[in-house]
């Protein structure tokens, strides 16, 4: 009977046990870090230099909690604030600028266009170290620095994100349709506004979660450019942590799953739109 | 349509792109030529930035380590990325969207949270990693962080475990435009599963895996929180010191702004040289198994 039912799935078509063993792994690897960080902020150090060491959570978590928040010189709290208001206004700017940016690029005919698509692609491929430098000098001249503003005018659009939005909005979007509207009497504006925005709304949502989450990971910049603990975002702070008692284990992964417990809720939420983004882009990248 | 509104659509990008994107790139091309400082002294050095980069031994490390970082981090991964990628794109499993989503997970991760958390997983007095190591019989504790080879695996480990799902669903994207019919009449013909992952699926991915690759490399060439939060300088005998943490400390510790320019065009000529060698490479092999 068994064997009947297998033989109508095509060959390439099957699933094993192994197949189902070998998913499971990953997702204990990929989840147990995180889980990791909570049983080690959660026990004694005791606890935790024992062997072998404990793997369950313990009740110390409240607590190094508490030592995190007021740890001296770490304004944890106000990192947390600036980390949230960077992302976020970086996620908004570059979803504004890319789409109406990425729009022109996919559908409106002016000189430059191609070569200027061209342009953006080349300069893509140029690793950001390269710029890290001079941009620190601008950034000074400009006395940006140790200001929120160094992070977030620099990002507030990318080529990337750019390039992203010109490539939704010329396979989503047909021609005819905005051709239609134009000889209706639709201005430019008005196409982009109520024709384009709401098909890509989607994919714009997808691009500002990069943004944000881009934003919230990075390191190398805002080490660069701030240099008071009270402009810290998460990423710097965490770093304060390290050397301030010794080797605190406890404490230091007290913040780090604080500084990573906001985006594991937001994944929650989010998640499944970060898998299609991710796949969409590759398709067509 | 009407291009009257091309330029005001393009301008604030532009501006942006130009002042915070091309001018650095050009700008560090200028800074590169000269001794430069914080306080903006400046004087002509001609190529001697650059001569003595060559010359710097540091570089040289930072190079290596670069190098055995990136090929330790991007050819296992890739080859489970593949994997994972060929299990997922089955149509009759079960749960397909939690494995993907979950597999997402580590992707969104802040990097220094999860450099305290390996740095602990993987420490020689403590670390899980030495206590499952320790159940083998006659295996002594590895001290990662103090040995050349061990710290790079440990820092391409992290890699790893950030990037691997979100290459895997690069690939799992591509694998799922490749028609069906490919793979029944690669099937009629008595293709194995593993001659059809060979024969079918690997030439059809070649543009993923150029594209992969050639980001893995950018990324690779990229790597400084790791090696800066096991050591700010690189470890005591600069094992695992790469280049952009060389970089960050000419520019920021040292205050050699032009040497540190300098440092930045090297990498850009080592990522289009190695972008190059990738894409021929890749489109050689795609091109002779798919012969």
């Amino acid at each position: 009977m068994r064997l009947k039912k297998r033989t109508k799935v095509p060959r390439w078509q099957r699933t094993s046990f192994l197949n189902y063993l070998m998913l499971s792994l990953i997702t204990f690897l990929s989840v147990f870090p995180f889980y990791w960080m909570f049983v080690v902020s959660s026990n004694t150090d005791a606890e935790i230099s024992k062997s072998p060491p404990s793997l369950v959570p313990g009740p110390r978590f409240m607590e190094v909690v508490h030592k995190v928040l007021t740890a001296e010189g770490v304004y944890f709290t106000q990192a947390l604030i600036n980390t949230f208001l960077v992302g976020i206004s970086i996620a908004i700017a570059q979803v504004i600028f890319s789409a109406i940016a990425g729009f022109a690029f996919a559908k409106l005919d002016f000189r430059g266009r191609k070569f200027s698509i061209l342009f953006i692609i080349a300069t893509m491929m140029l690793p950001s170290q390269l710029g890290v430098v001079p941009l620190f000098i601008m950034v000074n001249k400009l006395h940006l620095v140790n200001t929120l503003n160094a992070l977030i005018v620099p990002a507030l659009v990318t080529a990337f994100g750019v390039f992203w939005m010109r490539q939704i909005i010329d396979a989503q979007i047909p021609n005819e349709l905005l051709e239609a509207a134009s000889i209706d009497g639709a201005s430019v504006p008005r196409v982009f506004w109520s024709i384009v925005l709401p098909s890509i709304r989607a994919s714009a949502f997808v691009l500002g979660l990069f943004a944000f989450l881009a934003a919230w990971n990075d390191y190398l910049w805002p080490t660069i450019v701030l240099q008071s603990p009270e402009k810290f975002t998460l990423q710097v702070a965490l770093t304060q942590l390290k050397p301030l008692y010794g080797l605190d284990y406890a404490l230091q992964m007290g913040g780090a799953f604080l500084a990573t417990a906001p985006l594991l809720i937001l994944f929650i939420f989010v998640g499944k739109r970060l898998v299609s983004g991710v796949m969409d882009g590759a398709v067509k990248g | 349509m009407n291009g009257r509104w091309g330029y005001p659509a393009i301008a604030p990008f532009f501006v942006i792109f130009l002042i915070f994107g091309v001018a650095p790139v050009v700008y560090s091309v200028y800074i590169s030529f000269y001794k430069w400082d914080p306080l903006g002294v400046s004087e002509f050095n001609g190529i001697n930035n650059f001569t003595f980069l060559l010359q710097d031994s540091d570089f040289w490390i930072a190079l290596r380590n670069t190098f055995s970082i990136w090929a330790l981090s991007t050819f296992p991964q890739l080859a489970m990325a593949l994997g994972f990628a060929w299990i997922l794109r089955n149509r009759r499993l079960k749960g397909k969207s939690f494995w993907r989503t979950i597999l997402l997970v580590p992707n969104i991760t802040s990097v220094i949270a999860i450099t305290i958390v390996f740095q602990q997983l993987f420490g020689r007095d403590y670390g899980i990693i030495n206590s499952l190591i320790q159940l083998i019989p006659g295996v002594e504790r590895i001290d990662f962080v103090e040995g050349t080879l061990s710290s790079h695996i440990q820092i391409a480990t992290m890699i790893t475990w950030r990037w691997l799902g979100y290459n895997t669903l690069i690939f799992l994207a591509s694998m799922l435009a490749i028609p069906d019919e490919l793979y029944e009449s690669a099937s009629v013909d008595g293709a194995s599963r593993w001659q059809q992952f060979v024969f079918v699926t690997l030439p059809q991915l070649k543009n993923t895996i150029t594209f992969v690759l050639i980001v893995g490399t950018i990324g690779g060439l990229q790597v400084f929180a790791e090696p800066q939060q096991l050591g700010a300088d690189g470890g005591s005998t600069k094992q695992f010191l790469t280049l952009t943490l060389f970089l960050y400390n000419q520019a920021f510790l040292n205050n050699k702004y032009g040497y540190a320019a300098a440092v930045g065009i090297a990498i850009t000529i080592i990522v289009l040289i190695i972008s190059t060698i990738n894409f021929f490479i890749t489109r050689r092999i795609a091109s002779e198994s798919s012969s």
